[in-house]
């Protein structure tokens, strides 16, 4: 089994020289002229309005937040379908009590919105700022 | 020397070698050329257009016409991709920079080595690695790849290769549950006509399914047909989506995003992301024909292929590379279909592909395990 794990490791080097050689030949092989210009961030050909490390949605947090409680069940859910044949009714029971619990935080956050990607903001208001000035046209 | 090679082949390092040098060789460096010249092809066609057919291999120059013209297109991109300026924008940080596209290529080449694809050659297994853990070892590392292109989107800063970056993870995770929770029913699908119960070994596996019936037609047990069926319709819209692929692309679609998470990337850099999107195809492929369409072996049809199997399990060089054809033309089918969805559907709106990951799959995936479960257990008789 052990050395099985080695081919492992060697694969697993194998993959990493090829990709290391392969950007260390390019390294060698291609012209480096940079100008300011061309290492911009491109954003239409526009000047870049400021930095791209901004807070972004919480949404995202909250899919992460539940994929990690279904991951872990996927995890702790393999082993038990080896032994699943063994035990028969009691794993049966045992683990539906256990997908039950994680089906019922499912469904609170289904029921509660979150699955819902588009979120309404309430009601809009239009019409210019309080307190903007008249604009001249 | 018929000698002599037996016994160099007799070391165990030296068949390792051999099997890691196939594994890289063919599913990496000679099947992912392939395949982008076969996507431009199979697009241009699909698309009323010629495509790239100038490009041909020098001396052997398309074989007085059997060969299609452009087959050397890919080398061609490789060299001008090497010869390319690399343009690393003066925001970015680095490090995260640079480990993005190597964190996306590496985890799904490593994925291939529990694969199994052949049976055997004198008695030496065709898989680089007889794992415990087998194909809880693919899933581990798949999970990776979500690193390789987040950092990427993240490490660009711009705000293309932002949204992109988030789009991938969100998406990538909200999958890769359906993905798993259909290779377990498939795992306990296979147990269901053996006393041993599900196994996570890829070999037994295939070897399963060579004995009782494909898993896609439920293993040899009529009851569980719908499961197979069903498990593979939901294993391979997720696999869909966890390569990125239209009807999923979202990530990098070039209409909105210019590329998303690549779009900052240039030269070798954008090659390994391109190489990885390949390489995951192959891999999510070859993971299906493991699981569902019975590796190498031939589907017992109606008993007219009785023996076939065993006949691949034979062990000469012959009966070897026979089943390794058996097994690369099957994930070759897969990937044509890659290929022809790609080109057929359009791209869906986040808020459906958030909706039919959720609300949908998901569900179906919980409900697929269920019935397994239950059809498992009635059939054992229920008595502990």
């Amino acid at each position: 089994m052990l050395f099985e794990w080695a081919n492992v490791l060697v694969y697993l080097l194998v993959s990493i020289f090829f990709i290391l050689g392969s950007l260390t030949l390019g390294r060698i092989l291609r012209p480096h002229r940079p100008t300011p210009e061309k290492l911009s961030t491109y954003e239409c050909g526009e000047e870049a309005i400021g930095t791209a490390w901004i807070q972004f949605n919480v949404r995202f947090y909250i899919i992460a937040l539940i994929f990690l409680i279904f991951d872990v069940e996927i995890a702790v859910l393999f082993p038990w379908t080896t032994i699943f044949k063994e035990f028969k009714l009691l794993a049966l029971l045992e683990i539906l009590l256990f997908v039950g619990i994680l089906v019922v935080g499912f469904a609170y956050v289904w029921v509660k919105g979150d699955l819902e990607w588009l979120k309404s903001i309430g009601e809009v208001k239009t019409g210019p700022a309080p307190g903007a000035p008249e604009r001249a046209d | 020397m018929h000698n002599l090679l037996e016994t160099v082949f007799s070391h165990p390092a030296v068949r390792g070698g051999a099997k890691i040098a196939f594994c890289i060789g063919f599913f990496v460096l000679a099947l992912v050329p392939l395949l982008v010249i076969l996507e431009r092809r199979i697009s241009a066609f699909m698309q009323n257009r010629v495509g790239p057919d100038r490009v041909n291999l020098p001396f052997i120059n398309r074989l007085g016409g059997i060969l299609p013209g452009g087959l050397a297109q890919p080398l061609a991109d490789a060299i001008k991709l090497l010869f390319k300026e690399d343009i690393i924008p003066s925001g970015a940080d680095k490090f995260l920079y640079l480990a993005g596209p190597v964190l996306v290529l590496v985890p799904p080449a490593l994925g291939m080595i529990v694969i199994p694809f052949g049976s055997n050659i004198g008695g030496e297994p065709l898989q680089v690695a007889h794992l415990g853990v087998g194909i809880l070892f693919t899933m581990s590392v798949l999970s990776v790849a979500v690193y390789g292109l987040a950092f990427g989107g993240w490490a660009s800063n711009n705000k293309w290769s932002l949204i992109g970056g988030m789009r991938a993870s969100a998406q990538l995770v909200s999958y890769e549950l359906s993905l798993g929770l259909s290779i377990l029913a498939v795992l306990m699908l296979s147990g269901a006509m053996d006393p041993k119960g599900g196994t996570v070994d890829p070999r037994e596996l295939v070897q399963r399914q060579a004995d009782h019936g494909w898993n896609i037609f439920g293993g040899g047990n009529p009851w569980l047909l719908p499961a197979g069926l069903g498990g593979f319709l939901l294993f391979f819209i997720s696999a869909l989506a966890e390569n990125n692929r239209l009807p999923f692309d979202l990530p990098e679609c070039e209409a909105e995003l210019v590329g998303g998470y690549h779009t900052e990337y240039s030269s070798m850099k954008f090659s390994l992301f391109m190489m990885g999107e390949f390489v995951g195809m192959i891999l999510m492929c070859s993971l299906m024909v493991t699981l569902f369409l019975g590796g190498w072996s031939l589907p017992p049809l109606f008993g007219a292929l009785n023996g076939a199997n065993e006949w691949l399990a034979g062990g000469s060089i012959l009966q070897g590379l026979v089943s390794v054809g058996i097994f690369v033309s099957k994930v070759m089918v897969l990937l044509l279909l890659y290929i022809a969805i790609r080109w057929t559907l359009p791209r869906f709106k986040y808020t459906q592909l958030m909706d039919l990951g959720w609300k949908r799959l998901l569900p179906l995936a919980l409900a697929n395990i269920a019935y397994v479960a239950v059809v498992g257990v009635a059939a054992s008789g229920g008595q502990p």
